[in-house]
């Protein structure tokens, strides 16, 4: 078999077991799916009207809602990269991982289907957490081209942030760790153009926040779904996951060759 | 068993340290294809670490290893695809069924669907877990998780199979089954490389034995031969009172007498033959005796006389690495 059939076949099964995880214990995408959903809510309906008036002569509730959908699309692709930080770090305590090291199989097989899962579960949230935009006044105006590239766009993100999880999990000397360390990128959006707009924030921080990854990614989703200028963005957006795919992945996988003793 | 002299295992003064602490210290291995070679020791001794290392799990710092004459490090591929490891620690997934588990090893070993459904079954069936199969692991008993953890290194049939530890924390009925299992895997053909702290169990399974002290092999060869070692068996006599110690010790001139607890320590392989002929002896001098009992020496005796070191397996502290939990 060829390496590469052989790394298909592998992650196909990886994946299996780990959809199979998921659909036997769904409460921890319940909770990974509420986060957002919470956030969303608050923001519309608590902060809603106040910050929409901060988005112009004409801004209001509804005009939030469409505001605030791309970055809460964000803060759902983090929250759900929280859990797989969780499951990578509890599957290195499980025997069964030794058991794969001395298998002959493609050795990142056991990484390939946390984060295939990952994308799955992650699409699934991005979905239901749009079903709850679209219910309390999100009104994209993307037509069929542009919401395949908003998905995609999404998945992009979702891909590299969910590489990111894995290596946060697999550096982590315990569960609780791995829960702790991808908390930060949950800020990300808000110190980005997530919440409102950068040109609002002080000089220092919306430096910051017109630099960091978050804010091309949310700006190319804001204009594919809302029609709104997208610029650069998409091109950055593009490099921004490509680079931290591919750093993460190699560290991801530096990190599961050197845990060889568990 | 089948005693052809091929060798599945052969490894070359293995060394490993953690830090400044030496676990091997140069282990030279000789296994051959189809037997079952028991590495026994106490804790700490090194068991695990040459586990993982023949099982490609961790690098050895110095030596070389050869499973089939696959190099461990320059071909670890072709010899993790020949090999099965059943580690000290349950490696199954707790969150799956027994026979998910299994359909995981099926495709991780790229059976066939037909072929993986059969021999799922018949492992199932040979390990009598085919009730169960259906319920999560986490349900399942330490014996019947033991069980599983072996079926599922069978699902590729490998040629060799590594067992820490198969049947520590197992109840005398699993442990029995347990050994069942084994000996039915070495009659097939299969070398299986087991390492325990029981010298029973090295006793019952083993075709050859090594002791493993301080990263050292410290004696090799068959359970007999060890057991030649050290000064044979013995029959122990208890007597009602001085008077029959006394005539029995002049019966029996090479004789250790304890005159406190009124026993004669008659030398003796323990044989029928041999006690019948000491009762016999007894009988024609008309010496009634109490109480007796038979002594064979065991591998107990064999690595006690060897380390020296008579409480070594009851207090010295665990240094065996052992996986985090």
């Amino acid at each position: 078999m060829s390496t590469l059939s052989l790394a298909v076949r592998d992650s196909s099964t990886m994946l299996r077991r780990n959809l199979l995880h998921m659909r036997r214990y769904p409460s921890m995408t319940f909770l990974l799916i509420g986060i957002p959903i919470i956030i969303l809510l608050l923001f519309v309906y608590v902060f809603g009207g106040t910050l929409g008036a901060g988005l112009g002569p004409s801004g209001d509730r509804s005009q939030y809602a469409n505001y605030v959908t791309p970055g809460i699309l964000l803060i759902t692709v983090v929250s759900a990269a929280q859990g797989t930080a969780i499951s990578v770090a509890m599957d290195m305590t499980e025997g069964i991982i030794a058991r794969f090291r001395t298998m002959s199989i493609f050795r990142p097989s056991v990484l390939t289907g946390h984060v295939l899962g990952s994308l799955v579960q992650t699409m699934l949230s991005l979905a239901a957490v749009t079903v709850v935009a679209l219910l309390v006044g999100f009104r994209p105006t993307a037509n069929p081209v542009e919401w395949l590239a908003a998905i995609g766009v999404l998945a992009m993100i979702t891909f590299a942030l969910t590489w990111l999880s894995v290596a946060l999990g697999l550096v982590s000397d315990s569960v609780e760790t791995a829960s702790n360390l991808p908390m930060p990128l949950i800020l990300l959006p808000f110190l980005g153009s997530g919440f409102v707009p950068t040109d609002s924030m002080p000089t220092a921080v919306r430096w910051f926040a017109d630099y960091q990854p978050f804010t091309p990614v949310m700006e190319t989703l804001r204009g594919l779904l809302l029609g709104t200028g997208i610029g650069a963005n998409g091109i950055i957006a593009i490099v921004w996951c490509a680079v931290i795919t591919v750093g993460c992945f190699l560290w991801a996988k530096a990190l599961y060759n050197r845990n060889r003793t568990a | 068993m089948t005693s052809s002299m091929n060798p599945a295992i052969v490894a070359t003064d293995l060394r490993k340290s953690y830090g400044d602490k030496v676990v091997l210290n140069g282990i030279d291995l000789m296994i051959t294809e189809g037997t079952i070679f028991a590495l026994l020791g106490p804790n700490g001794a090194g068991k695990t670490t040459t586990v993982q290392i023949l099982s490609t799990l961790i690098d050895a710092d110095g030596g070389n290893a050869r499973v089939f004459g696959h190099d461990l490090t320059r071909e670890p591929d072709a010899v993790r695809a020949l090999i099965g490891v059943t580690g000290q620690f349950s490696a199954v997934d707790n969150l799956l069924t027994g026979r998910e588990n299994l359909i995981l090893m099926a495709d991780l070993c790229h059976l066939d669907r037909a072929a993986g459904r059969r021999r799922i079954a018949d492992l199932l069936d040979q390990f009598d877990l085919t009730e169960a199969a259906g319920k999560p692991v986490s349900t399942y008993s330490g014996g019947m998780r033991r069980r599983l953890d072996l079926a599922m290194t069978l699902v590729g049939e490998p040629r060799v199979i590594f067992l820490d530890e198969p049947t520590t924390g197992l109840d005398p009925r699993s442990r029995r089954a347990m050994w069942h299992i084994i000996r039915a895997l070495a009659a097939e053909g299969v070398t299986i490389l087991l390492t325990t702290q029981y010298l029973e169990e090295a006793d019952q399974l083993a075709d050859r034995v090594a002791f493993l002290d301080h990263g050292r092999l410290i004696a090799e060869g068959t359970p007999r031969e060890l057991k030649r070692l050290i000064p044979g068996g013995h029959v122990v006599l208890q007597f009602a009172d001085q008077e029959g110690l006394d005539s029995a010790a002049r019966t029996f001139g090479a004789a250790t007498r304890d005159d406190a607890a009124l026993t004669l320590q008659v030398p003796s392989d323990g044989g029928v033959g041999s006690l019948r002929s000491l009762l016999d002896q007894l009988d024609r001098a008309s010496i009634s005796v109490a109480g007796l009992s038979v002594h064979t020496p065991d591998l107990d005796d064999v690595f006690l006389t060897l380390t020296g070191q008579p409480d070594t397996r009851a207090s010295r502290p665990d240094h065996e690495r052992a996986p985090a939990r």
